[in-house]
């Protein structure tokens, strides 16, 4: 119903919003949310395609339900992960977790 | 004239949509309480699924809804009260670093909404839009025919990453000390 460019300029604007809390933000579930903004800013501009342009219309939805499956198993480790930091370092600021530096 | 009255009216919920969508990821980014981030990404995630109805797939709106908004940010809140206690209050950020960042996602949208409409799209040679195509049989055809490989693959995936997430974080006290 609307034009391709429509959804990719919201995806678009969503990508660098996720960008932006990515870049600033030090909590680290604050960056796993800006991770699953980033996703899903993809995931919409395979809708788009597909719905537009794709000469297969399975191929999209597909595509985005793989994504949607990854993003999950992204999130349970990524949490774990933050789960196992702060038990370790009393703090999931990132720059708190820095061990390895030397 | 029926037609024309539905169409501003699917063109208003469109915008609408879009105002939601933009407004939650704003809240998910900005706010500093880390409740509030997920509450905006609930929002925006519900917002997504929207434009998946649009687009004209309910399947995956659904998919999105359940997956998205139901499992992830509910993990998200859990992960939440098991960690950090709210009251405690970050740092401040240092200016700079804002900055720049703020700098850098405003060239990657700039530069991407650039090519985005610069671009002149073509349609590729066998596109047709019929809504039966987008039918939840076709995905399941799709998914187990041509697709089965990494269908299977990604359940392996997902196996893997439970188990490693029950891993490093029910036994990682004990494996540490």
């Amino acid at each position: 119903m609307n034009s391709l460019s429509t959804y990719l300029i919201i995806s678009a604007l969503l990508f660098s919003l996720g960008l932006l809390g990515i870049l600033q933000r030090r909590n680290l579930i604050g960056m796993l949310i800006s991770v699953e903004l980033l996703l899903n800013a993809a995931n919409l501009n395979f809708m788009a395609y597909n719905r537009f342009l794709a000469p297969d219309p399975v191929v999209g939805q597909v595509i985005t339900l793989f994504v949607m499956g990854l993003a999950a198993a992204e999130a349970a480790i990524g949490l774990s992960i933050i789960l196992a930091l702060y038990r370790k370092m009393h703090s999931i600021n990132i720059e708190a977790a820095q061990k390895m530096k030397g | 004239m029926e037609t024309s009255g539905l169409n501003t009216i699917l063109q208003f919920a469109f915008w609408v949509t879009v105002a939601l969508t933009v407004a939650g990821a704003a809240i998910a980014v900005f706010p500093r309480n880390i409740l509030y981030n997920v509450l905006g990404l609930a929002l925006a995630l519900t917002g997504i699924a929207g434009f998946y109805l649009f687009l004209g797939s309910l399947f995956v709106a659904l998919m999105q809804l359940l997956i998205y908004v139901g499992a992830i940010c509910i993990a998200i809140v859990f992960a939440i009260m098991l960690s950090r206690p709210l009251h405690i209050s970050a740092p401040p950020r240092p200016p700079v670093k804002m900055w720049l960042s703020i700098l850098a996602s405003a060239v990657f949208f700039v530069g991407v909404v650039s090519v985005a409409l610069k671009t002149k799209w073509q349609c590729a040679a066998g596109h047709v839009y019929k809504a039966s195509q987008w039918s939840v049989e076709n995905i399941g055809n799709a998914l187990l025919t041509r697709y089965e490989l990494v269908f299977e693959v990604i359940s392996l995936v997902l196996l893997v990453a439970i188990i490693g997430a029950v891993i490093t974080a029910g036994y990682s006290r004990r494996i540490s000390s």
